[in-house]
């Protein structure tokens, strides 16, 4: 399976994912840091977290796959939301957390 | 070392844009603020886009972090009038 396909599974597998450096508990980013506060800050339960400083090719792959330059990605079924900068606005507008109470728009 | 200004003149070279500030003096993270009529009719994450194809491969290679918030131009006139 080729990187991009990988992804592809893994955004439609799993309903909210998150693209980030480091892990949850040891955000690498203050970035990263910030999209995992703003998903506590929304209840989410059913966060899967994928750390790209452990595997070099989802990296790299990621910013073909959404056609963005950076980390953190969030995708909420297989959707991509954003980066930090809107998920903080989305959050701050309400719409984030409606986003993911009501995940098949 | 890149200054906000160099990544100002980046962005301008890449889209038509009416009012860009941009601050950030350590050479890797940036904040810019970005109103530019080619932002009309699209949502944040196109418009994120647009200014993340002006840069290219500098958004790859020089710049770490760039936070962003993006206007159109009546959005921004909404929002001097507010804080006026």
């Amino acid at each position: 399976m080729d990187t991009q396909e990988l992804i592809k599974n893994q955004v439609t597998a799993n309903p909210v994912v998150l693209y980030m450096k480091g892990s949850p508990k040891f955000p690498q980013c203050g970035f990263s840091s910030l999209a995992v506060q703003i998903l506590q800050a929304c209840g989410v339960q059913n966060l899967t977290a994928i750390d790209v400083l452990q595997n070099p090719a989802i990296r790299e792959g990621i910013k073909q796959y959404a056609n963005w330059p950076t980390i953190p990605q969030l995708y909420i079924h297989g959707e991509f939301v954003g980066g930090a900068d809107i998920m903080r606005s989305l959050y701050e507008s309400g719409e984030l957390q409606q986003m993911l109470e009501n995940p098949v728009a | 070392m890149l200054s906000a200004s160099d990544v100002r003149d980046y962005i301008l070279q890449g889209l038509a844009c009416d009012h860009v500030q941009v601050l950030g003096d350590d050479g890797t993270h940036f904040e810019a603020v970005i109103v530019s009529p080619a932002f009309v009719g699209k949502n944040m994450v196109q418009q994120h886009q647009l200014v993340y194809k002006a840069l290219g491969d500098r958004m790859r290679q020089e710049i770490h972090a760039l936070s962003m918030r993006t206007f159109t131009p009546e959005a921004w006139g909404k929002l001097d009038v507010r804080s006026a």
